[in-house]
């Protein structure tokens, strides 16, 4: 680092800009950290109420509150705002807050553009969220967008199409950023073997961000022209195939999964070690296993499609290729446990939901291998049993990731402890009520009951009615959250820097809450200082 | 204007993002409404692209002042390099997607609706009369009688070795004129630097306009356009992202032209130039593929 110290004027270091400004002009990694997580708790919620009108209209056969049209547009739209407004956001905001940190730099590599990839979020859900009020309804056919479906709705398509180009500009810049500011901005001594986890899934995810975005803004802009210039692409009068479309949403879509999960994994691997006081088992095989999912990703697209009409070759391909990558998802779980072997374990908040991660992860990833078999995946297509099977990966997997990064550094972020009793209250009511949500889900798909369909046969109603139950139950539960996070910030024990008696790596470095900008000169990391 | 911490650069907080994300927000619902018919649409539309160019302007401004100011490090120079190359990639993956629809067409789903593999019974019940051809000029719908057909018939299809030919040529050429004006800068011959510029500028212009040129012949004498089916999908589509490509790398070495005409950048640091030279060189690239798969294979 040369020293380009510039225009040093004024500045005392922990001078913070005031006012409704300071969010809305930021240039400040850990505001638009706590920008995007906010963000993403409001849309989690919005999503949620989605998923409670879903399972009231479930809870008995029959029309109850919703017309079907709407009952469509709240699974359509209920996917978009979980993925796209609450997991992502999650994600993104999580790593503002920790990569710089955990990395030794004082912000990202782009400020400015970071706060760029936040505020588009606002913007762009307004626009998705305000079809709801339009002639035509809100989109309803389903989140993956299928042609000639999606062609049927009214005045929101050019919404939903723009809402999607405007929600991958800002993934892409906040990707780009990422990667420049793990590649650029490391600390001395930080090697990238040397990093923690959670930066190295963050980096691979940025990588599949860039790559696949780009590929569905392609996808829905050929929508957009078939629907208003003519083209047909999708269209076989023309030449074209509605298949084509499923193929280059998947090709983005299957990465997608992948983008939503990892963050979560690199989470977990920095909680797993810290309360088990061990470090983590198999770092380096971590890293490539991270890698190796990453890569296989974009050839397992067309397990989607195993019942679209492909030749058979292509279903061979596909179920061998998705076969493979549970090689290197199995080599993480091991990691884990092995992690978690003779520790000296203790079960705070972040690792009883880590943990829930590595139970429930599983049972989604042993469902997911199920369907990965094509001709099993024929009796399966479009059934509750996906519904379960995504659910169990989506929820008790990447979203308690989530919720453990969140108990776990929200000690950084606040510098107060949160209430460990309301944090376990929240853990064991949503363990409890998503299995009573999710696991019924299995029974019903396996009896043949179909997905995204507002009635159903009256032999399907029991088990409809435990998973309405566990709905409900679980979006309670999440007000729970919102306690402990709102009580932890206005104040409570004060933590110590370290927080954690077995976390290591720089985060703990830093006092807590850390200074306004994090790391004002660059620390130097030894193998000692590194990740645990 | 910049805020110094020890050895980083961070900029101060800025209003460019947050302008940037409104006109982003205006310019998409202006182009909703245009597309719903809405009588609204040119003029939210025409807001939102000022806007946008408002916010390019002022943002760069910002960014280039700091980098007179001589704020910047090589550690935000190689931020970024990081940026630019990225962004590109990001490109290429659009252009894939594109590229992807053209070689699934052609490779697979026309042949199968005119019978071959597993295609049998589609072609046998949908259409019978369907020849599987490329460039498919008579589009699966034509050939059911007494039917409306909803796309239209083209005559032929541009030859590669006309104006494509020529504008292989003219890119390739402008390709190396702004490699000669990087060379003329780092031999601080700001001379020599302007007019290959200059040259770039006018080479990516003409290119422009002859592709211009072509689809005009393409939409009045020959009746290829992007209702003819998926030869005319993926031919607009294709080219046209290019050609929307060339007019943003052209203004962007345009804005180079005019920021070295007034002295800035030096031998050393001028990473604006090389950012915009490689998009260039991007932009180059994707025309061979488009000149090999869409014009002359």
């Amino acid at each position: 680092m040369s020293e380009a110290v510039i225009h040093d004027d004024h500045h005392d270091h922990d001078h913070k800009p005031t006012g409704i400004g300071r969010w809305l002009f930021s240039t400040n990694h850990k505001d638009i950290g706590t920008m995007y997580m906010v963000f993403a708790l409001i849309m989690f919620f919005i999503g949620g109420a989605m998923a409670l009108v879903i399972r009231a209209e479930l809870f008995q056969p029959g029309l109850q509150y919703v017309d079907p049209q709407f009952f469509n547009s709240m699974t359509t739209v209920h996917a978009l705002v979980m993925i796209f407004g609450a997991v992502m956001p999650a994600g993104v905001g999580l790593a503002n807050w920790m990569i710089p940190i955990m990395i030794g730099a004082p912000d990202m590599a782009m400020p400015r553009m970071n706060n760029m990839s936040f505020w588009i979020l606002p913007f762009a859900f307004t626009l998705l969220l305000s079809t709801f009020f339009m002639q035509g309804g809100a989109p309803a056919g389903g989140w993956t967008m299928y042609p000639p479906l999606v062609l049927q709705l009214g005045d929101a398509l050019p919404f939903l199409i723009f809402a999607v180009h405007f929600l991958g500009v800002s993934s892409i810049m906040g990707a780009i950023n990422i990667i420049a500011t793990v590649f650029n901005m490391r600390a001395p001594g930080m090697t990238f073997m040397r990093l923690p986890l959670f930066v190295w899934t963050w980096i691979i995810t940025a990588f599949l961000l860039i790559a696949s975005m780009p590929v569905l803004a392609g996808a829905v802009t050929m929508l957009l022209t078939d629907a208003y210039f003519g083209t047909s692409f999708f269209n076989a009068a023309g030449g074209g195939d509605p298949v084509l479309f499923q193929h280059i949403f998947w090709f983005f879509g299957h990465p997608e999964v992948y983008i939503l999960v990892l963050p979560s994994f690199g989470i977990i691997s920095q909680i797993i070690p810290t309360f088990s006081r061990k470090p983590l088992f198999g770092y380096a095989s971590m890293v490539y296993a991270t890698a190796a999912i990453a890569f296989l990703s974009f050839f397992v697209w067309a397990h989607h499609m195993f019942t679209v009409g492909m030749p058979l070759t292509g279903e061979l391909f596909f179920m061998y290729a998705t076969m493979s990558i549970a090689v290197p998802t199995g080599v993480k779980i091991f990691n884990w446990m092995a992690t978690m072997w003779r520790g000296s374990m203790t079960f705070e908040t972040p690792m009883l939901f880590s943990i829930g991660v590595l139970f429930m992860f599983s049972i989604g990833g042993f469902t997911g291998v199920m369907m990965g078999i094509t001709p099993v995946d024929f009796q399966y297509h479009d059934t509750y049993f996906i519904v379960a099977h995504f659910h169990y990966v989506l929820v008790p997997g990447i979203i308690y990731g989530i919720f453990a990064g969140v108990y776990y550094w929200l000690p950084k972020w606040t510098g107060n402890m949160y209430d460990e009793k309301l944090g376990k209250l929240h853990f064991w009511t949503s363990t409890i009520s998503v299995n009573v949500l999710f696991f019924p889900m299995h029974f019903l798909g396996l009896a043949g009951m179909p997905r995204r369909i507002p009635d159903y046969n009256v032999q399907f109603t029991d088990w409809n009615q435990v998973a309405s139950v566990g709905g409900f139950a679980f979006g309670l539960s999440q007000l729970i959250l919102v306690w402990v996070v709102i009580k932890c910030v206005r104040g409570g024990e004060k933590a110590t820097d370290q927080v954690w008696e077995g976390a290591h790596g720089l985060e703990w470095t830093l006092s807590s809450p850390p200074p306004f900008h994090s790391f004002t000169t660059p620390p130097q990391v030894t193998d000692a200082t590194a990740h645990s | 204007m910049s805020d110094a911490h020890g050895a980083y650069f961070i900029p101060e907080p800025s209003r460019w993002p947050l302008v940037g994300s409104i006109s982003l927000f205006i310019t998409f619902i202006g182009g909703a409404l245009l597309l719903n018919q809405s009588d609204a649409g040119t003029l939210v539309l025409s807001i939102g692209l000022l806007s946008l160019a408002y916010m390019f302007f002022g943002w760069f401004s910002d960014v280039i002042k700091e980098s007179m100011a001589g704020s910047y490090n090589k550690q935000v120079d190689i931020s970024f390099r990081w940026g630019m190359s990225w962004f590109i990639f990001s490109e290429v993956m659009f252009f894939a997607a594109f590229f992807g629809a053209l070689y699934y067409a052609r490779v697979l789903s026309v042949p199968w609706l005119g019978g071959e593999g597993s295609g049998l019974a589609t072609n046998q019940f949908l259409w019978p009369e369907f020849q599987a051809v490329w460039p498919l000029i008579t589009t699966p719908d034509m050939t059911a009688e007494g039917i409306f057909t909803q796309f239209t018939a083209f005559k032929e299809t541009i030859p590669a070795w006309g104006i494509p030919a020529v504008n292989t040529a003219i890119l390739l050429t402008s390709g190396a004129t702004i490699t000669f004006a990087h060379w003329a800068l780092k031999k601080e011959q700001r001379t020599a630097l302007c007019i290959w510029l200059a040259a770039t500028v006018i080479l990516g212009a003409v290119f422009v306009y002859l592709q211009a040129e072509e689809y005009i012949h393409a939409y009045n004498d020959l009746s290829l356009t992007l209702n003819s089916g998926i030869y005319g999908s993926t031919f607009f589509m294709l080219t046209g992202f290019h050609g929307f490509h060339v007019t943003m790398g052209a203004i962007m070495i345009l804005v180079i032209l005019l920021r070295s005409m007034k002295g800035h950048f030096s031998a050393k640091d001028h990473f604006a130039f090389e950012g915009v030279a490689w998009y260039w060189h991007f932009v180059d690239v994707v025309w061979l593929g488009l000149f090999i798969f869409v014009y002359w294979i």
